[in-house]
């Protein structure tokens, strides 16, 4: 009766100046498993949920390298999310071809954002249903941009986004002006922390997280679980109850604990099914 | 009006000869570092050897800026190999996509005459060798360029390649021990040096086997 005639089309103005359709994009991105990132002067790294969708499937890819200096973080549509990461990848390698140096991340973001907007004045597109955290280096240092559907971007320190990213950028509030100066060990840290934060109840454990790191002469990675897991280990002393309650999970460990062994790190993620949201 | 530029050719020819040699675990590859155009050295120490992948290594002759841009699609388009298979190219696999490349310009050919060495799937070495149109052909050795044709009639001499023709399929690798390889690929050099002006300076020998690839210079004439 009382329906919103304003929000079946993306190029339709509401009364009150609003795009309902972009706003419900950016919804989306909300209703995405989280991810994090944080810089510091020489150093990004950025993490995510390992969320599986229901109990018989694995978790989808949440992390993308774009280039050995950028690399990407999603919350949202996954498959959006992947045009994206793979649009970004042609840019850098179009970019080394012409230029013979790599491409600078605000560039990159730029024209992410320009690709997004495109989007949201078209009535024959939709807007894309993910946002996504840019973390790269250039020769102006470290950055962290935050890319969202509507076409608009920011730069952060550090950033979260996803469910209940709430509790992790309070986290990352509380902690983030010495990033700018900490190591990159430091930033691991406070990455796996907030993700902690976003894990409402359950116990945090290597195979629940991915994690990447790029660097001054550190070209993007992802870390392996053992290491991670040392991580966790130094500030998540488990109770010997809690283990055996947590038995329960403690059984996927298994599956998606064959990712990443030694330098691959991530390239066991590329097993992950990819399935749609 | 006469026409100005009747004579002009978007080639050059810079010279060079390139070898490669195949052994049952290693591949030997080799070029001149000199490059020349007409009667006069244009560098004495230019690297006609480009890395493609952890075991595919490209060696080049003809005109260097095609081989240039070659290489550099070459390498543009290993970066998206390596994003969507999350693993280093194999030398076959980049020995098809070469022959690909180069007939893509099929009727605006890349001026370059490549020699192609690696290890395959399983660890043995392998040789390709190319016309500048994408035609190519597994063997155990091979030259190419300026100083082949006094090069390739010694090697077939000193080695014997089995005929492609021959059913089953003839191991083409050579029976030398990688020394012996290394060896041979100086001499060869050595010789072609005397008798080709486009030959000469230095040689740059690569030696790829399993555990990494080794680099090694010697010097040629500079005559």
């Amino acid at each position: 009766m009382f329906r919103n005639q304003y929000d079946t089309d993306v190029t339709t103005w509401s009364p009150t100046g609003r795009l309902f359709q972009v706003e419900y994009a950016m919804e989306a991105v909300k209703q995405g498993s989280a991810a994090i990132g944080l810089r510091s002067r020489s150093h990004v790294v950025l993490a995510c949920v390992n969320k599986a969708q229901s109990e018989l499937s694995s978790h989808q890819r949440k992390i993308f390298k774009v280039d050995d200096h950028i690399g990407v973080a999603i919350a949202g549509l996954t498959a959006d999310g992947r045009v994206l990461s793979r649009y970004m990848r042609s840019e850098s390698i179009n970019h080394s071809f012409t230029y013979e140096s790599p491409l600078p991340v605000g560039r990159l973001v730029v024209h992410l954002a320009d690709k997004a907007q495109v989007c949201t004045q078209r009535s024959w597109k939709r807007p894309y249903g993910v946002g996504l955290l840019v973390g790269g280096l250039d020769e102006s240092g470290a950055h962290l941009y935050y890319n969202c559907p509507s076409g608009n971007y920011f730069e952060y320190q550090a950033f979260a986004i996803g469910s209940r990213s709430q509790a992790a950028k309070t986290y990352l509030e509380r902690k983030f002006e010495s990033f700018q100066e900490s190591s990159k060990e430091d930033l691991i840290k406070d990455a796996i922390m907030a993700i902690r934060e976003t894990l409402q109840g359950e116990t945090l454990k290597s195979s629940l997280c991915t994690v990447s790191v790029l660097g001054v002469d550190e070209p993007f990675h992802f870390l392996d679980q053992e290491s991670i897991q040392k991580v966790i280990d130094t500030f998540e002393k488990v109770p010997e109850e809690e283990e055996d309650a947590g038995e329960g999970e403690a059984e996927p460990e298994a599956a998606p604990g064959a990712a990443g062994t030694g330098e691959q790190g991530g390239s066991g993620d590329q097993d992950v099914a990819p399935m749609e949201i | 009006m006469t026409k100005q530029h009747a004579n002009w050719s978007p080639y050059d020819n810079n010279g060079g000869t390139c070898v490669a040699i195949a052994g049952s675990d290693y591949c030997v590859i080799a070029a001149d570092t000199r490059m020349s155009t007409g009667y006069s050295i244009l560098s004495r120490d230019y690297s006609k050897i480009h890395k493609l992948a952890d075991r595919a290594v490209l060696s080049s002759s003809g005109f260097q800026a095609d081989v240039k841009a070659l290489q550099k699609v070459l390498k543009s388009r290993h970066l998206i190999y390596q994003h969507q298979h999350n693993k280093q190219m194999s030398c076959p696999a980049m020995a098809q996509l070469l022959s690909n490349t180069l007939y893509f310009k099929r009727f605006f050919p890349y001026y370059a005459f490549n020699v192609l060495g690696g290890l395959d799937e399983e660890g043995k070495g392998c040789v390709f060798t190319y016309d500048a149109v994408g035609s190519y052909e597994r063997v155990g050795y091979g030259a190419q360029g300026s100083g082949s044709t006094l090069i390739m009639p010694f090697l077939d001499n000193q080695l014997k390649s089995p005929s492609p023709l021959l059913l089953p399929k003839q191991d083409s690798n050579t029976p030398l021990s990688e020394a012996e390889a290394v060896d041979l690929v100086k001499t060869v050099f050595a010789s072609a040096t005397e008798r080709d002006i486009y030959t000469g300076d230095k040689l740059e020998i690569m030696i790829l086997k399993a555990d990494g690839i080794k680099t090694e210079l010697m010097d040629l004439r500079k005559d």
